[in-house]
């Protein structure tokens, strides 16, 4: 089909939008609330053109185009209209950029610039009202809100959670929990998807990079860090490196030079999370315990299940995340390898979740003294916040190793950032570990990519069990419902929160869509053939942490630190 | 359509069957439901309840859908100055019914819902009575006056948000969610109420369609005018001697409303403004009285004639105090879901208030101006696209109140410093 854009000839598909249409012939028009993922809402009204023949001014993103429409999108009437509006929004939003998170990297900001808005004819209408910094993960802060609706969509559409709403009318409108009651009060996971997806920064996580500022310059506490799976195929993007640029070793490099005593390695406790979670799945298959196991890695999925599904609680994994067997082992193994006090090691970790912030708060995830194991969590946007204040430059980092013993790790647990890898990671083990052979094919490419719930079937001991795994909490729901309709056909599910898995995480870099997602992932499956180990069971340092402190995988030591239990909330 | 009003007991389907009642619809159910939308289509007429999109078209979007389907009555008249709909539904409530009838068997949905303003408390009870009677009598429910076709109506109660009138937010709120428009397209008739097709109209346009099917749609077609068939209520009101609700033939101007119907403005005062439509409508002077109530003529204010209000304003107001205090109702009103109304009729309330305050300058007015443009350009439902009609069309029409205030202001800088 034929029409015209700015005088110029256009082709395209029935259905096709004219931002879709603009978008192919590299023409710019600019949007606010639009995000490829989410539905349209067309409320900030900024790409509106004009359409010949029709009355008013059309909004691109969400009017199709026809045959022989002719679609004007840079007249002096749609320029006029895009200024008045951004000035309108800007006059209830508290601009006070150079004292923002988003500061140059805000779409409201930058929409500003690129319209040229140097005078806002309008005064501010802003009435202030309280940030909301009552829940470890999330703060709120509605002065900058912009009712843009991402976040209502993600939380609603995307997560299934209702929590956050539109409420009240004209500009008296806001956005967040119903009542306007802080989100730790509400049934709110704290995935961080909302975060995520927020053009400004009125939704962000709790900043801790202060505290761990602190920490690195006090000479009596010994910091390490970990970093999980998902960071390193993403933190380069914040370091205008390219999406989904693997980063290591200069990961590890730049670390060293924040100050960190020691850098560690999530991967190394996936592994060992693969190890006792397959036992225990084994376990459960052969002594008639409750299935399907459910994991139990995703703290937000976890925060969903005992605020939402108490009787399903028995089928979630007993295992701790790989994060908290990393705190555990570094205040009780490490610290008495290492002959030191346990509250002298500070463990922060790195993770692209929010969700794992709340997570290591967490009472029952203390080894000694009411200590948290994990002592304080930073997102990626966080640890590049950190690197850019110190002004770490990617390109001139050396290549650096992890170091020991929490070093050594396999390309099984690297595969824990994508959804799907946990399964993929458990199966090569328990595969070999029932099977007694080696498996063919080690990659299980129908639990791979971005779609919502995927399938596998897996021949073990003779008999072949279905697997399913799932991504995004809606889909964990219709998972999960079959679950407890007694329904489910499957023996082992994995559910992540985020729509990709962690590597689609709420703490991850902004601008995170699916085009990011699969570069992400891509990079995550490299590295798993990249590596000589590809199974967990296979890690060497694994094994010499069994002979050498744990015994066996879910042995009674074992239970007791890598172990924890779930109990249903509100 | 007020034929019957103070004739017969709105409270007794007899005395309404009595008087012709539901005769057309008996008729109609042996027609089939493309004839019915012909004879709409013939009649020409339009939606009365404000924005005079063709009925047929409407009708026939809807009739080519499959599956379940639902009628819409918008009851919700939040539109200030208008009270047509409450008439039509405490004086002959079953009026109302019997074109819904028609309509539902014409396009094939089974189930109605009627979305009256929670402040209509009396017409509420009247409908629900009028219902219960007529499932009473078989003209609700199963197999309807003998016929294969079953249908039954609902009430609704809104909570008193004016947007609730706009299509989108009137099938939220029925859904059970905050009264907030949706994106067009995809259309009602396409993807309604609770995802279905959905026909939504005014009171009067379903009150209308038993005297369409009763005198056909070809005879119908030749009451009114070039532009406008049938008659349409108007709600006068304001500074005239008898405010009321008039059945007029379309072709009579405002100033015969006014004169002849309304007999003047009272204690020999001077009509200066008349506010048509309602608070979304246009604010003309009294030498373009002589137009016709005709919706097509109505586009040169950049508006249509609305739901039918005429609202007289004599020489003792000030246009600014009632331009303030028709911008304060739409920023109240504003449903807050698009940016430009949202945060466009606060802004435009205090450029008002500057000019109220004689403390204007002519940066003030070229704002206003552009930000009323651009609000009646850009947003999202008919709420903010007509909210500014009053101002668009006063800068027009009363430009030197405008210009007046400006030069006041520059004076009385110029006295003070």
């Amino acid at each position: 089909m034929n029409a015209y854009i700015n005088h110029i000839p256009v082709e395209f598909e029935k259905g096709m939008t004219i931002l879709d249409v603009a978008k192919n012939y590299n023409i710019n028009i600019p949007t606010l609330c639009h995000y490829p993922e989410l539905h349209i809402n067309s409320d900030c009204r900024i790409c509106s053109v004009e359409i010949d023949g029709r009355k008013g001014l059309k909004t691109a993103c969400s009017t199709p185009m026809h045959e022989g429409m002719k679609v004007i999108t840079n007249s002096p009437r749609v320029l006029n209209a895009r200024k008045t509006i951004t000035e309108l929004i800007l006059s209830n939003h508290d601009a006070n950029c150079t004292a923002c998170t988003r500061n140059l990297n805000c779409e409201l900001q930058s929409l500003a610039k690129n319209l040229g808005i140097d005078l806002n004819r309008f005064p501010t209408v802003l009435s202030r009202s309280p940030l909301d910094l009552l829940n470890p993960s999330l703060v709120r802060n509605n002065n900058r809100c912009i009712k843009c609706g991402r976040c209502v969509d993600v939380c609603k559409n995307v997560q299934s959670m209702h929590v956050l709403e539109t409420m009240h009318r004209g500009h008296k409108m806001t956005v967040g929990p119903a009542f306007d009651d802080p989100l730790n009060d509400r049934i709110c996971t704290f995935c961080g998807q909302c975060a995520n997806v927020c053009p400004v920064g009125a939704i962000m996580e709790k900043d801790n990079t202060d505290i761990v500022w602190e920490k690195l310059h006090d000479p009596s506490v010994y910091v390490m860090v970990q970093i999980a799976p998902a960071v390193r195929v993403a933190v380069g993007e914040t370091l205008n490196q390219k999406d989904g640029l693997i980063s290591n070793g200069k990961l590890v490099s730049a670390l060293r030079h924040l100050g960190f005593d020691h850098i560690y390695d999530t991967n190394f406790t996936a592994d060992l999370t693969i190890m006792e979670e397959g036992t225990e799945l084994i376990k459960r298959v052969t002594e008639g315990g409750v299935l399907p196991m459910i994991t139990s890695c995703c703290p937000a999925w976890i925060n969903l299940a005992e605020q939402r599904y108490a009787d399903v609680l028995d089928h979630i994994s007993t295992c701790k995340s790989p994060q908290q067997m990393f705190g555990t082992l570094a205040k009780t193994y490490f610290a008495d390898k290492s002959n030191m006090d346990s509250r002298d090691i500070y463990v922060v970790s790195v993770m692209p979740c929010t969700a794992k912030k709340y997570e290591a708060s967490r009472k029952e995830f203390s080894s000694f003294y009411d200590l948290p194991d994990v002592d304080i969590v930073l997102t990626t946007r966080e640890l590049s916040k950190m690197f850019r204040q110190m002004g770490v430059d990617f390109s001139f980092m050396e290549e650096e190793s992890f170091d020991n013993p929490f070093g050594i790790t396999t390309g099984a647990a690297q595969l824990f950032g994508a959804s799907g890898g946990v399964m993929e990671a458990a199966l090569r083990t328990v595969y070999e570990l029932v099977n007694k052979e080696p498996l063919k094919d080690l990659n299980f490419t129908s639990v791979r990519g971005l779609k919502g719930i995927k399938e596998a079937s897996v021949n073990l001991g003779g008999n072949d069990v279905k697997v399913a795994v799932s991504n995004g909490l809606a889909n964990a729901k219709k998972l999960v419902d079959q679950v407890r309709r007694g329904e489910s056909p499957y023996t082992f599910i994995e559910i992540m929160a985020c729509p990709g898995g962690c590597i689609g995480g709420g703490g991850q870099p902004y601008g995170t869509t699916n085009e990011v997602r699969e570069a992400r992932l891509e990079s995550t499956y490299f590295i798993d053939e990249d590596m000589v180990c590809r199974k967990s069971h296979e890690n060497e340092m694994i094994s010499s942490l069994y002979e050498e402190y744990l015994g066996e995988p879910n042995s009674k030591l074992a239970h007791h630190l890598l172990h924890t239990y779930y109990q249903a909330r509100k | 359509m007020t034929a019957r009003f103070g004739v017969i007991d709105p409270f007794s389907i007899e005395d309404f069957t009595n008087h012709g009642g539901y005769d057309v619809l008996k008729k109609v159910l042996s027609m089939k439901g493309e004839d019915i939308i012909d004879e709409v289509r013939l009649s020409r007429i339009t939606g009365r309840g404000g924005a005079s999109f063709p009925t047929y078209l409407k009708m026939q979007a809807m009739a080519k859908e499959t599956g379940e389907k639902y009628l819409v009555c918008n009851a919700d008249e939040g539109e200030p100055g208008n009270f047509k709909d409450k008439y039509l539904m405490e004086r002959d409530p079953h009026q109302l019914l019997e074109g819904m009838l028609i309509s539902g068997f014409a396009v094939g949905a089974k189930k109605a819902y009627i979305y009256v303003r929670g402040e209509y408390q009396s017409a509420i009870y009247l409908l629900e009575h009028a219902i219960s009677e007529a499932r009473k009598y078989g003209y609700l429910g199963q197999d309807i006056c003998g016929q294969d076709f079953s249908f039954d109506i609902e009430i609704r109660q809104g909570g008193g948000a004016y947007v609730c009138g706009e299509e989108f937010a009137l099938l939220e709120s029925i859904e059970g969610k905050p009264g907030r428009t949706r994106v067009k397209p995809p259309f009602p008739t396409e993807v309604g109420l609770f995802g279905q097709p959905t026909l939504i109209n005014n009171v009067e346009t379903f009150s209308t369609l038993p005297h369409i099917l009763a005198m056909g749609g070809e005879a119908y077609g030749l009451l009114g005018s070039d532009f406008a068939s049938g008659t349409k209520l108007i709600s006068l009101s304001g500074n005239v001697r008898h405010k009321g609700l008039y059945e007029v033939e379309y072709g009579v101007s405002i100033r015969q409303v006014i004169e002849e119907l309304g007999g003047g403005v009272p204690e020999g005062r001077a009509i200066n403004m008349v506010q048509l439509g309602g608070a979304c409508g246009p604010i003309i002077p009294e030498h373009l009285l002589d137009i016709d109530i005709d919706n097509e003529r109505f586009e040169i204010f950049n508006s249509k004639m609305g739901a039918g209000a005429i609202i007289v304003i004599d020489d003792r107001f000030d246009l600014f105090e009632i331009l303030i205090r028709t911008m304060r109702f739409f920023e109240h009103e504003s449903c807050g879901k698009c940016a430009p109304c949202r945060e466009g009729h606060i802004q435009i309330v205090k450029l008002l208030e500057k000019f109220y305050d004689t403390m204007v300058t002519k940066k003030d007015y070229e704002s206003l101006v552009s930000l009323a443009n651009v609000i009646h350009e850009t947003a999202l439902c008919g709420l903010g696209q007509t909210s500014t009609t009053s101002i668009l069309a006063t800068v027009e029409f009363f430009q030197y109140y405008y210009q007046q205030r400006i030069r006041q202001s520059e004076r009385r800088e110029w006295v003070q410093s």
